[in-house]
């Protein structure tokens, strides 16, 4: 559902240096709204490091990263002031976490796990945030009956839902996912990625997400990039890429997948 | 002069107890904190000669802005006669040789422990808080970087989590005292543990309004005629406590009432919090159901 011919994410030149090791070097792509790249990679080949460059939580050692912004401008998002950079994290992105530890509040009910990203941008009708909140759960299929249970009393798939939800609830443009369904086991795995697939598709949602399970990027991506080593060594369009891997390591890293 | 000299030489202390550059160094703390209201301060707290925990902030903030002139009255819950408020007392009695008092009216600063004076305060008037935890958010975040953060970019949605938790929870808000209030339209702020009772009352009060804690070492403060909000949801709007019944003593209804057990069969009274207040009424003529019930004579 790619809408506009212009990029929402442009990425030039990244590259981020840890001392003398290389993060990941000269990483360039542009992302249209509604699109959603896949990176993958084997450990260690920087897609973490890089999708921390993307969502503001590790400044490159060189390179820019630009984002065009609601009212249609480009802007360097290493330029923005803080506040700014923040209300962009909480509203026009969503960053869902491989441990959904990181990005839930474990200790508020889900509800309010929900709720938290509507009071922050001023919303203070508690009957409206509640329903939002439920629509939400709906929606990622939590039982509306668990509302008021803390994320430390759901399972592993439920917690990673809710971290979904939690996110896609100011309606943003962008969501980063970091293994989104790393540490839970296929069949759940299966049902996240189903509702996933499904949400973007709804919401025409952009989405950069990493992972090394390239069934995952099968599912999910529209375009894929493959890493090694900090660099970018393919990309293209994930049908043709996985189906015709044109570099030895890509070729490698799918006929490692098992077959059953 | 030199009579007053001598007999300062001669006193084993400094005058109020701390020494002029500490007093100088709160005195720029407390000027900040009005400048910016509701904005807390860090400053070098001092070891005091009383735990943590007993309002060393406030007895700084009060020995830092106490002269000889100063009339000082002194409560803790309300009371005037509880050990807080006789030792806080006694102690700049001694120290700063000022008068004392537990007229709400005749005093030009009134510490105090959880309470706010049910008689309104005028100008010119001093109230200073003893403050155990300054920071509303701090059983949310954990960390005081991120809550610095959160202050300065006014990002205070947390706080709602917090109010909406209780909502879900409780059917209403259930925070009764420490509630956070907003100031100038600015700064989330903690009122101390008063009660939530207390908390029209500060606001575009003409008194100017001290808060110390002396263990978190934050200093903040409420300039005479700020405004000052308690957070609240569009449906579910700030209410302060009721109770059911008027002081036992002196018959008042507009005012906050503690519980006294009277015996060990399920007696009990409601009572003034604020001694002073419920002694000035009593002594106006007002009964209240345990004194007999009369009206004032007129």
């Amino acid at each position: 559902m790619i809408t506009d011919d212009q990029p929402l994410l442009t990425a030039r030149g990244i590259t981020k240096m840890y001392g003398r090791h290389v993060g990941c070097t000269d990483v360039s792509f542009d992302l249209f709204a509604g699109e959603v790249l896949a990176v993958v990679g084997e450990s260690g080949s920087g897609k973490s490091t890089l999708l921390s460059v993307l969502s503001t939580r590790l400044e490159p050692t060189a390179g820019t990263v630009c984002y065009r912004m609601r009212d249609g401008e480009m802007r360097d998002i290493y330029r923005l002031n803080e506040a700014e950079r923040r209300l962009l994290m909480r509203t026009d992105w969503g960053f869902v976490h491989q441990d959904a530890r990181e990005g839930l509040r474990m200790g508020i009910s889900a509800g309010g796990n929900v709720g938290e990203r509507l009071m922050a941008i001023g919303s203070r009708h508690y009957g409206e945030i509640r329903a939002t909140a439920l629509d939400w759960l709906g929606r990622v299929e939590i039982d509306l009956a668990r509302v008021d249970d803390a994320p430390k009393t759901f399972s592993g798939g439920m917690r990673q839902r809710l971290q979904i939800a939690r996110n896609l609830v100011t309606q943003p443009r962008l969501v980063y996912m970091d293994e989104p369904t790393g540490g839970l086991d296929v069949s759940v795995q299966a049902r996240l990625l189903d509702l996933l697939r499904g949400l973007v598709a709804d919401l025409g949602l952009a989405v950069v997400i990493v992972t090394h399970d390239l069934a995952v990027a099968r599912l999910l991506s529209h375009r894929i990039m493959v890493m090694r080593a900090g660099r970018v060594i393919e990309t293209g369009l994930t049908d043709q890429v996985l189906d015709d891997p044109r570099e030895p390591y890509t070729q490698l890293l799918v006929s490692s997948v098992l077959q059953v | 002069m030199s009579a007053n000299a001598a007999a300062e030489a001669a006193r084993p202390y400094n005058y109020a107890y701390l020494d002029e550059q500490t007093k100088r160094m709160i005195r720029r703390a407390i000027l900040k904190a009005i400048a910016i209201p509701g904005y807390q301060v860090p400053f070098a707290s001092r070891e005091m000669p009383m735990p943590y925990g007993w309002g060393t902030g406030g007895v700084q903030v009060t020995a830092s802005i106490i002269g000889p002139s100063d009339v000082l009255k002194v409560i803790d819950q309300g009371s005037d006669d509880t050990t807080n408020a006789v030792s806080i007392r006694k102690f700049f009695e001694k120290t700063a040789g000022v008068a004392v008092t537990t007229a709400t009216t005749a005093a030009s600063i009134i510490q105090t422990r959880h309470r706010i004076p049910e008689t309104p305060l005028g100008a010119g008037q001093v109230l200073v808080y003893q403050v155990p935890i300054p920071e509303p958010l701090r059983f949310l975040e954990p960390r005081e970087t991120e809550t610095r953060k959160m202050h300065a970019l006014a990002e205070y949605g947390l706080m709602h989590v917090k109010l909406y938790e209780d909502i879900a929870k409780h059917g209403r808000i259930a925070k009764t005292y420490d509630y956070p209030v907003m100031v100038g339209g600015r700064y989330l702020m903690d009122p101390s543990p008063t009660p939530k009772f207390d908390n029209p009352k500060m606001h575009r009060s003409p008194a100017l309004q001290l808060f110390g804690a002396g263990r978190e070492k934050r200093i903040y403060a409420v300039p005479p005629h700020t405004d000052v909000v308690s957070l609240d949801f569009d449906d579910h709007p700030f209410e302060v406590n009721k109770f059911d019944k008027p002081c036992a003593l002196c018959g008042a209804t507009d005012v906050y009432l503690d519980e006294v057990i009277l015996d060990d069969r399920g007696g009990r009274m409601f009572v003034c919090s604020d001694t002073d207040n419920c002694e000035t009424r009593r002594a106006d003529g007002h009964r209240g159901e345990l004194l007999g019930n009369e009206e004032p004579r007129a």
